[in-house]
């Protein structure tokens, strides 16, 4: 921040206009003054004042009906009443008149009070002396002296062994709220890197809640998918299907370019999480044709026909495949968890 | 006890209660100070008002709606009176936010109320911040107040991150899984703040509640104290004002706050109020009805977050795919990247005050604010930093930007990629070419005059346009800014001939002040022989 | 192509088309209307069979081949069902007027009895989903809440919360759902028209899809409610950031000029 080196005359010269009408013969730059105060119509005219108390008295009545008109719509208007208001649509009667007689209440009273301040009140323009922040020698030398007084008779200076066990104490006694802060959360541990998908767990439709077979699923089509035995009303549902969420598309077996993904996959059925690799949206936004699939909220693009793999956006790696088969029933079942940590990159994933 | 004043006189009602409270609080002194205090008029200088009354009304409007809102993720089956969601789970904040939309009367007018006013106080603190920068009324003794608008603004976006997320609709819970996807991209300790923010893994059963405590306390609490203080030195270092006739340095012109600014800011603060109500009335926010109940599954297109993180989500959005992994861990780059940036972007805005006080060594009060175009790079490089502001604000809308102007969304990501870089670029060059060009005619209009639009016929035949004379205060007023000259590094060598050590930083800074102020970076302004030539030459044409 | 693709945005490309769409209706409607008068005699099934094939080789085969096996320009309707000819007929995507990212909804050119006839022929060539009837699709007494849930998981992500419709890859998008008759919303989930996933009964009963299109209507349909006053497009903060800025802070600013301004002066006399 030092400028000491920045010789004086670089900086512009002091503006010294405040002799400036003196200075006008000499510099036709000068500062001339403020000018003249000139009068409104209404510091002439009487007739012009009396029409704008008139006015300001009429914003203020006006404010006041309002203020009537909004209680009068709490009390008439049903909650729940909807009228069909042209442009603004099939809009709530009590919201909209409210809004409207509280919005013109309060603004009559500002405009009401910004007008008599412009039309009525003395617009005669003042000047007000700046005085400089910095306090002058004296004063500051005065200050220094009295903390150099204060300090020499606290002694701090000369008692080091006191100085630095209360450093030591303030410095300390803040780590007792950091240590309460502990019990905020359980420890990460492996949790992130298991889901509720395991071998055997039957594949449940999210629509029906009933178990999936191969032949429900379409080509083209596109399904949506729980571990069995998650329930909606389980106390960690949310929890579980942030991990857990699954998309099922069935691809003819041809189409599929990865040779893992067509090991994992079922008659050309393949699950994948549902849950992007960037920051964890459920991401769904299927196109049968080009079999990509996009996150809504940026756009992260994925191919379904070639491992998962990212082909646009920010997301840094492929989604994670869940290996299906059939079990002896007939259903659609996982043969185990997903093999890699679903949902976004953290630093322990490896 | 009375005795002895009703003795001496009567003093009016109103004059016994300030004596009283004079007598206890020192009213008068205080009076005496700031009762009269002078106010400049501009219309530039109300934007700031228009931050503090929304941020008023917010919180007059953030309290009532903590009557009726229950900050709880219990999860309850919803039998209320909004049809298209009965029997439907939620938690008990979705339910409440519902019930204050539908059930209790006034509730959605006060909600729309306090939305809309968020919005506007962001928008509001964004633009007048932008008018002290393009001013240049950061500079000396502004820097502190600067720095607390600048907290204001960062928290005010925080605050209103935390308030979007409180009803936990679809819409605000894919904004917070974004948050914590971000939060576990943060090398080492990200997995522990995660788990400790949210009380578990996402989205847990406690996010609500904390946000709750950090929207309505923690974060409002710190911000009117912030408040508060800016207002203070607002009144301490009584107001800038434009240069004009009667307006220097060591003034301030304007009208006092008895009766008149009482009355015009007071006033304005029932037109904010006024308009913001009438708004809510006529136009829907955030539905959230219309949203659904938030579930980790579920999502919908347009998932944007509230304008004023448009910003960083752009960034997120646009941030090519990096990650890498190495010795067991995972980068991702594609994410943590962007954060950076974001924290960069804004802390450059924070510390511009104190590297331009650098660049130009000058320790002088700045009461007079300087009009954009006379700080031509000053005027540059903050068009440069709004430029790619809004560039980012448009990659953070990409998505309703494709379907609504019949583009794709893969080209205008590409766009924003590339414009980020070259847009502010262009934008510097730009702005200052057109900061010198108005110098210019500044210059051609006090050596010249005022092109009349009247053409003169001489008597040789020529054709001439009749230049008016400025007036005395005109050519004041467009003069009256100061222009330093580039700081120079000095000899190598100084006067016994011993070399001198020119650090790095002295160099970087005569650099520098070479870009703000060196030739072809401002035009000299007229001297007063310039114009008296010229007047008393050939008369003006 | 290239050439057409590039004006389709030119101020008149609505007018070549709508003409283009009129001649096609006249021409067809001259070409066909009489001769069924003259087979009157022959089943209903079998004729409206003959008839869409007539139309089918006047309208389809260019792109789709004559049998409907398909060609560069069109995919083989061999087994796609009447169920898919009456939604991209019925909502004017098809006959295609030029290729794209995506076929847009227009304004169709067959009347719905020349669709029936083009979907009865498609439906002779392989099986498929068949057109739904009244029953199948009308939404009265569907679970309006339980639509809202199934359209969060199955449709939001694509289309938005209230069907207002959203971008997918490379100039692709979802629709907007407002409009789109019971009907056709339920012919797309049967179908999967075009990047559409299809959403068959095996996956999402009919019932599920009643409960769709009935919550569609109740949130995005003429009758919709917005309780808070003018919805803004219903396409949340984008939207919401604009008019705050634009109308919210401009008013203001607009107001504070007038705080501000100086009294108009008395004229000196």
């Amino acid at each position: 921040m030092s400028s000491q080196e920045i010789p004086e005359k670089n900086l512009p010269s002091e503006q010294d206009t405040a002799h400036g009408a003196v200075a006008v013969a000499e510099d036709p730059f000068a500062d001339p003054g403020l000018p003249p105060h000139k009068p409104r119509i209404q510091d002439i005219d009487e007739r012009a004042a009396k029409r704008s108390e008139r006015t300001v008295a009429l914003l203020f009545t006006l404010s006041m009906l309002s203020t009537i008109g909004f209680i009068a719509s709490f009390v008439a208007f049903p909650v729940d009443k909807i009228v069909y208001v042209w442009p603004i649509g099939h809009v709530s009667a009590l919201n909209l008149s409210l809004g409207v007689t509280l919005g013109l209440a309060l603004f009559c009273i500002g405009a009401g009070a910004v007008h008599w301040a412009r039309t009525l009140m003395s617009d005669v323009e003042v000047a007000d002396e700046r005085h400089p922040i910095e306090a002058d020698p004296v004063v500051k030398a005065k200050v220094m002296s009295d903390f150099a007084a204060g300090a020499e008779e606290s002694a701090i200076g000369r008692r080091k062994l006191i100085r630095t066990t209360m450093f030591g104490a303030l410095a300390m006694v803040p780590l007792s709220g950091v240590v309460l802060l502990r019990d905020l959360g359980p420890l990460p541990e492996k949790k992130l890197f298991h889901t509720a998908w395991g071998r055997g767990k039957q594949l449940i439709n999210m629509n029906t809640n009933e178990p999936l077979r191969p032949e429900d699923v379409a080509v083209g089509s596109l399904t949506f998918a729980k571990p069995e035995g998650l329930e909606e009303d389980n106390h960690e549902f949310n929890n579980e299907i942030a991990k857990a969420a699954l998309m099922i598309v069935r691809l003819q077996p041809q189409d599929i370019k990865d040779k893992r993904e067509l090991d994992w996959s079922h008659q050309g059925i393949v699950a994948f999480s549902k849950i992007c690799t960037h920051v964890g949206c459920p991401i769904s936004l299927y196109e049968q044709q080009t079999h990509h699939v996009l996150c809504p909220c940026h756009q992260s693009t994925f191919d379904l026909s070639d491992g998962a793999r990212v082909i646009f956006g920010p997301a840094g790696h492929a989604l994670p495949q869940l290996r299906i088969g059939v079990n002896d029933e007939g259903f659609l079942e996982a043969l185990g968890d997903f093999e890699e940590p679903v949902g976004p990159s953290f630093w322990e994933r490896g | 006890m009375s005795t002895v004043t009703d003795e001496k006189r009567k003093a009016p009602a109103g004059e016994r209660v300030a004596d009283w409270a004079d007598g206890r609080l020192g009213i008068y002194s205080l009076a005496k100070a700031n009762m009269r205090k002078i106010f400049p008029d501009h219309w530039s200088f109300m934007l700031g008002e228009i931050a503090l009354y929304s941020f008023i009304i917010i919180i007059l409007t953030g309290v009532y709606l903590t009557l009726f809102f229950h900050p709880s993720m219990n999860e309850i089956v919803y039998h209320g009176s909004y049809v298209p969601m009965q029997g439907i789970r939620m938690t008990e904040a979705y339910a409440s936010t519902l019930e204050i939309s539908f059930d209790v009367r006034g509730g959605l007018l006060i909600r729309q109320i306090h939305h809309w006013a968020a919005l506007i106080f962001l928008a509001a603190m964004f633009v007048h911040m932008m008018r002290v920068f393009f001013t240049g009324a950061f500079r000396k003794p502004r820097e502190i107040n600067w720095l607390f608008g600048f907290l204001l603004f960062v928290l005010g976006m925080f605050t209103g991150f935390t308030g979007y997320s409180l009803p936990d609709d679809l819409l605000s819970g894919t904004g917070v899984r974004f948050t914590q996807g971000a939060i576990l991209a943060t090398p080492v300790v990200g997995t522990y703040i995660s788990f400790f923010l949210f009380g578990g893994e996402f989205p847990g059963h406690d996010m609500v509640a904390r946000f709750y405590s950090i929207h309505i306390l923690l974060l409002p609490g710190i911000m009117l104290g912030l408040v508060v203080a800016h207002l203070i030195l607002v009144f301490y270092h009584k107001h800038t004002q434009f240069a004009g006739p009667g307006r220097t340095n060591n003034n301030v012109v304007g009208m006092p706050l008895l009766p008149v600014y009482m009355a015009k800011a007071g006033g304005f603060f029932f037109l904010v109020f006024g308009v913001i109500a009438a708004i809510s009335g006529l136009f829907t926010i955030n539905p959230v009805w219309a949203l659904g109940p938030y579930r980790p599954d579920q999502v919908s297109t347009g998932a944007q977050p509230d304008w004023y993180m448009g910003f960083a989500e752009g960034l997120v959005r646009v941030m090519p795919g990096w990650e890498i992994t190495f010795w067991g861990h995972t980068l991702a780059l594609g994410v943590f990247i962007p954060l950076v940036v974001f924290g960069l972007v804004l802390v450059a805005l924070a510390v511009y005050p104190f590297i331009e006080a650098w660049v130009t060594g000058d320790k002088r009060e700045h009461h007079i604010l300087d009009r954009p175009r006379n700080a031509p790079t000053r005027t540059a490089l903050g068009v440069a930093w709004v430029t790619g502001y809004v560039i980012m604000l448009l990659g953070g809308g990409n998505d309703i930007f494709a379907t609504h102007f019949h583009l794709s969304i893969n080209s205008i990501t590409w766009f924003v990629r590339i414009s980020y870089f070259v847009g502010p670029v262009l934008a510097f060059i730009i702005t200052r070419r057109i900061c010198l060009g108005l110098q210019r005619r500044d210059k051609d209009k006090v050596l010249h005059g005022r092109e009349s639009g009247i053409i003169k016929r001489l008597p040789h035949g020529e054709f001439v346009e009749v230049h008016e004379p400025l007036s005395q205060q005109q050519l004041h007023s467009l003069t009256a800014h100061e222009q330093y000259a580039p700081a120079e590094i000095g000899p190598s060598v100084d006067e016994n001939g011993v070399e001198r050590k020119v650090t790095r930083g002295q160099k970087l800074r005569a650099k520098l002040s070479k870009g703000y102020y060196g030739e072809g970076s401002q035009i000299p302004k007229p001297t007063a022989d310039e114009y008296k030539e010229i007047t008393s030459g050939h008369g003006h044409h | 192509m290239k050439k057409l693709s590039a004006r389709r945005r030119h101020p008149l490309a609505a007018v070549v088309v709508l003409l283009l769409a009129l001649a096609a209706t006249g021409g067809l409607y001259a070409a066909f209307a009489p001769a069924g008068k003259a087979q009157a005699d022959e089943t209903a099934q079998s004729l409206a069979i003959e008839e869409g094939k007539k139309l089918y080789a006047v309208g389809c085969s260019s792109c789709h081949g004559t049998g409907g096996q398909g060609g560069s320009d069109g995919p083989s309707l061999v087994g796609v069902g009447s169920a898919a000819v009456d939604f991209q007929v019925g909502t004017g995507r098809m006959p295609a007027q030029q290729p794209g990212a995506q076929v847009p909804e227009k304004k169709k050119v067959y009347s719905q009895a020349e669709i029936d006839q083009l979907a009865a022929y498609v439906a002779s060539l392989g099986a498929g989903p068949i057109t739904p009837t009244e029953e199948q699709y009308n939404p009265e007494g569907a679970d309006i809440a339980r639509g809202g849930d199934l359209f969060r998981t199955n449709c939001a992500q694509c289309h938005n919360f209230t069907g207002e419709g959203g971008a997918l890859t490379n100039g692709k998008y979802a629709p907007s759902l407002e409009d789109v008759s019971p009907k056709h919303l339920y012919e797309a989930m049967q179908t999967g028209p075009q990047n559409m996933p299809s959403f068959p009964d095996t996956t999402l009963p009919e019932q599920q899809k009643k409960d769709i299109i009935a919550y569609v209507k109740t949130v995005n349909g003429e009758e919709t409610e917005t309780p808070g006053g003018f919805a803004l497009g219903g396409l949340g903060p984008v939207s919401e950031g604009l008019f705050g800025w634009i109308f919210g802070l401009g008013s203001l600013i607009a107001v504070a000029v007038w705080v501000a301004a100086h009294t108009a002066k008395a004229k000196k006399s």
